[in-house]
C-alpha cells in the first residue's frame, strides 16, 4: 500500500521535473532567440533579412561584416568607446576603491549614501551644466569629457559593489597587520585590496559595460573623431530600410564584447550586479 | 575639513590603539578626499547649477545672458497640457506597466530556477546578456523583428491566423511595444536580484510549513513571500527607478522628441529635447527638477512602504 503511495508520488515529482525543464527551456528561448536572430541576420544577403520565411537556417555571407569593417566608421568608434572604456574605468577604480574601503571599514553610511544621489538624479540634467561648463572650456568633443561623463556612472557604481566587498571581509586580518607593525594605509594595501581583487575586477568590468553601452553623453559630447560605437548605430538606423544586413553586422560587433564577458565571467557579474540588494 | 595633504601611509604608528584611531582618522579622509572631490565637482556642483537655471531664462547660446525670473519656468512647466503633463503621464504609464511585469515573472522565474538544476549555468549565461548588452543594439535588433512589413514577429502572428500590427510604426501601439522591450531586457535583472535573496532565506520555516501540511501556493504565499519581501522591494525600487530614467531605447527606436506624435515622449526624453533641440535651458531645468522630485517621491513612498511591510 504505501509502496504503491511512494511510487504514485515518485511519477507525480518526475511528471513535475519535467514540467519544470520544458518551462526554463521556454524562458531561455524568449530570451536568447532575438539575440540569435540578429546575430544570425549579420550573415544573411539583404534579400533573405527582409524575408521572414527565412529563419535560422540559410546559406552564410560574410559580406555585411566585410562591408561594415571597410566602412572603418564603426571599427574607429569601437576603438573611441574601447578608449573612454579603459580609461574611465581605470581612474574610476582609482578614486572609488579606497574610498569604498574607507566607507566600509569605518562605518560611514552617510558619507555612503553620496551613491544614493547618482544613481536617483536623472543624467541629463548633469548634461545642461556640463554642456556649459566644457563649451566655454573648448572641451566639447574631446576624449577628456568623454571620460569625465562616464565616471559619473562607474564612480557610483564601483563604490556601490565595493563598500559590500569590504564590509564583507574580515576585519581581523587587518588588526593583526596593524599590531604586527603595518601602517594603516600598509593594512589597506598589503592585505584588504589584494583579498579585493575578485570584486574589483567584478565592478570594473561592469563599470567598462556600462561605459561600452553608454549612448546618451557620448549623443552630446563626442564629435565626428572621438564618436563612440552606440552613437556610430544610432547614426546607422537612418539607413535601416535600406541595408538590415549591415545594421545587424555593426550591432552584432558591438555585442559580441558583451556575450563573451557574460560566458567568460557569469559568476562574478551576476555577484556584482545583485551586490547589496540582500541586505535589505 | 581634515587633509589632503596626509601622506598615505608615510608614518608607521604601531602601538596602542589610540594611535590606531589618530592614524585612521586621517587615513579615512585622505581615502575618500578624491572621491568626494570627484562628486562635488561633477555631480554636486553642476545639480545646484541646474537648479540655479530652472529660476532663469536662460535660452540659446551657453554664453548668452541670463536673468532671474523666478518661479515663471515652474509655471510654465506644470501649466503645459501638451507636452509635459502627457509625459509624465507616459512616464507613469511605461514604469508602472514594465515594472509591474517585470516584477511578477521576474518572481515566478526565480522560483522556477530557486533549486539547482543542470544547465543553470547557461540559463544565467542567457538571462545577464540582455542586461548587459548596448540598449541602441537592442533597439536595432527589435526594429528588424517588429518591422510591419518585414519583420518576422508579423510573420509569426500571420501563420497564426492572427492580425499583423504596426508595433513601433504605430502612434498608439509604440509605448506599449517599448514596454514589451523594456520587459524583455530588464525581467533577467529582477529574477538575478529575487534569486541572489531567495539564496539567503533559511530552510526551517519552509520545512515547518511543510510538516505542518501547508500546500506548495500556501508555502510560497505565507512563508517565502513575507521573507522575501525586503528584497523584493529593494528590487522594486532599483528597478522603478530606471525604468522612469530610460532614454536610449526610446530615442534610438523613435528619435528625437519620441515620434513624430510625441507618441513615447517620456519626461526624460523631453528634457533632453528641450535642452538639445530647442535651447529652452531654463525651462528644461525646471522640468529637470520636477522630474528629480518625481523620482524622489517615488523612491520615499516604496521605502515607506517597505518599512511597512517588514514591520
Amino acid at each position: 500500500m504505501s509502496a504503491h503511495v511512494a511510487a504514485r508520488a515518485a511519477r507525480r515529482r518526475r511528471a513535475l521535473s519535467w514540467l519544470r525543464g520544458a518551462a526554463v527551456v521556454a524562458v531561455s528561448l524568449f530570451f536568447a532567440l532575438p539575440l540569435v536572430w540578429m546575430f544570425a541576420a549579420a550573415f544573411k544577403t539583404n534579400v533573405q533579412v527582409t524575408d521572414p520565411t527565412v529563419g535560422l537556417v540559410f546559406s552564410p555571407t560574410l559580406e555585411n561584416l566585410r562591408n561594415v569593417l571597410d566602412d572603418g566608421e564603426i571599427i574607429t568608434s569601437m576603438r573611441n568607446s574601447l578608449v573612454v572604456g579603459v580609461v574611465s574605468t581605470g581612474l574610476s577604480a582609482l578614486l572609488a576603491v579606497p574610498a569604498a574601503w574607507a566607507v566600509g571599514r569605518f562605518t560611514m553610511h552617510r558619507t555612503g549614501s553620496i551613491v544614493l544621489i547618482a544613481r536617483i538624479v536623472p543624467a541629463v540634467s548633469l548634461l545642461v551644466p556640463w554642456y556649459y561648463l566644457f563649451a566655454q572650456a573648448g572641451l566639447v568633443g574631446s576624449y577628456t569629457v568623454l571620460i569625465l561623463s562616464h565616471m559619473f556612472v562607474s564612480v557610483p557604481l564601483i563604490l556601490w559593489i565595493m563598500i559590500g566587498f569590504f564590509e564583507g571581509l574580515p576585519v581581523e586580518l587587518e588588526e593583526a597587520a596593524r599590531t604586527d607593525g603595518l601602517s594603516a594605509f600598509g593594512a589597506f594595501w598589503r592585505i584588504a585590496l589584494p583579498l579585493a581583487a575578485p570584486g574589483t575586477a567584478t565592478a570594473s568590468l561592469l563599470a567598462f559595460v556600462s561605459s561600452w553601452n553608454n549612448f546618451m553623453f557620448a549623443l552630446i559630447f563626442a564629435d565626428e573623431d572621438t564618436r563612440t560605437a552606440p552613437v556610430t548605430l544610432f547614426n546607422f538606423i537612418s539607413y535601416a530600410s535600406t541595408d538590415w544586413g549591415g545594421l545587424m553586422a555593426a550591432a552584432s560587433l558591438m555585442t559580441v564584447p558583451v556575450v563573451i564577458a557574460a560566458l567568460i565571467g557569469q559568476k562574478y557579474l551576476v555577484a556584482g550586479l545583485t551586490a547589496g540588494a540582500t541586505k535589505g | 575639513m581634515a587633509t589632503t595633504s596626509t601622506r598615505p601611509g608615510g608614518r608607521r604608528t604601531a602601538g596602542t590603539p589610540r594611535t590606531f584611531e589618530q592614524a585612521n582618522r586621517r587615513l579615512k579622509w585622505a581615502m575618500l578626499a578624491p572621491a568626494l572631490a570627484f562628486v562635488g565637482l561633477m555631480i554636486v556642483f553642476p545639480l545646484l547649477f541646474t537648479l540655479n537655471l530652472g529660476f532663469t531664462d536662460a535660452f540659446g547660446a551657453v554664453n548668452a545672458d541670463r536673468s532671474f525670473v523666478g518661479l515663471r519656468n515652474f509655471q510654465d512647466a506644470l501649466s503645459d497640457t501638451r507636452r509635459f503633463w502627457p509625459a509624465i503621464e507616459r512616464t507613469v504609464v511605461f514604469t508602472v506597466g514594465a515594472v509591474a511585469v517585470e516584477t511578477a515573472l521576474g518572481l515566478a522565474l526565480a522560483m522556477l530556477m530557486r533549486r539547482a538544476f543542470r544547465g543553470m549555468r547557461w540559463v544565467r549565461t542567457i538571462l545577464i546578456i540582455p542586461l548587459l548588452t548596448t540598449p541602441v543594439a537592442i533597439g536595432i535588433l527589435w526594429l528588424l523583428i517588429l518591422d510591419p512589413t518585414n519583420g518576422v514577429a508579423n510573420h509569426i502572428l500571420d501563420s497564426l491566423g492572427l492580425p499583423t500590427q504596426e508595433f513601433l510604426g504605430s502612434v498608439s501601439q509604440s509605448l506599449p511595444t517599448l514596454m514589451f522591450i523594456d520587459v524583455w531586457q530588464w525581467t533577467p535583472m529582477m529574477t538575478l536580484l529575487l534569486l541572489a535573496g531567495l539564496s539567503t532565506l533559511p530552510e526551517e520555516p519552509e520545512e515547518a510549513a511543510l510538516v505542518d501540511g501547508a500546500g506548495p501556493w500556501q508555502r510560497f504565499r505565507h512563508v517565502v513571500l513575507p521573507m522575501l519581501m525586503p528584497t523584493l522591494m529593494t528590487a522594486l525600487v532599483l528597478r522603478s527607478v530606471d525604468a522612469l530614467k530610460t532614454f536610449d531605447i526610446l530615442y534610438a527606436t523613435k528619435g528625437p522628441g519620441g515620434g513624430s506624435d510625441y507618441e513615447v515622449e517620456t519626461l526624460n526624453v523631453y528634457a533632453y529635447g528641450l535642452t538639445f533641440d530647442y535651447q529652452e535651458y531654463g525651462l528644461a531645468s525646471a522640468v529637470l527638477v520636477l522630474f528629480t522630485l518625481f523620482i524622489i517621491a517615488v523612491v520615499v513612498l516604496l521605502r515607506r512602504r517597505a518599512g511597512r511591510k517588514e514591520a
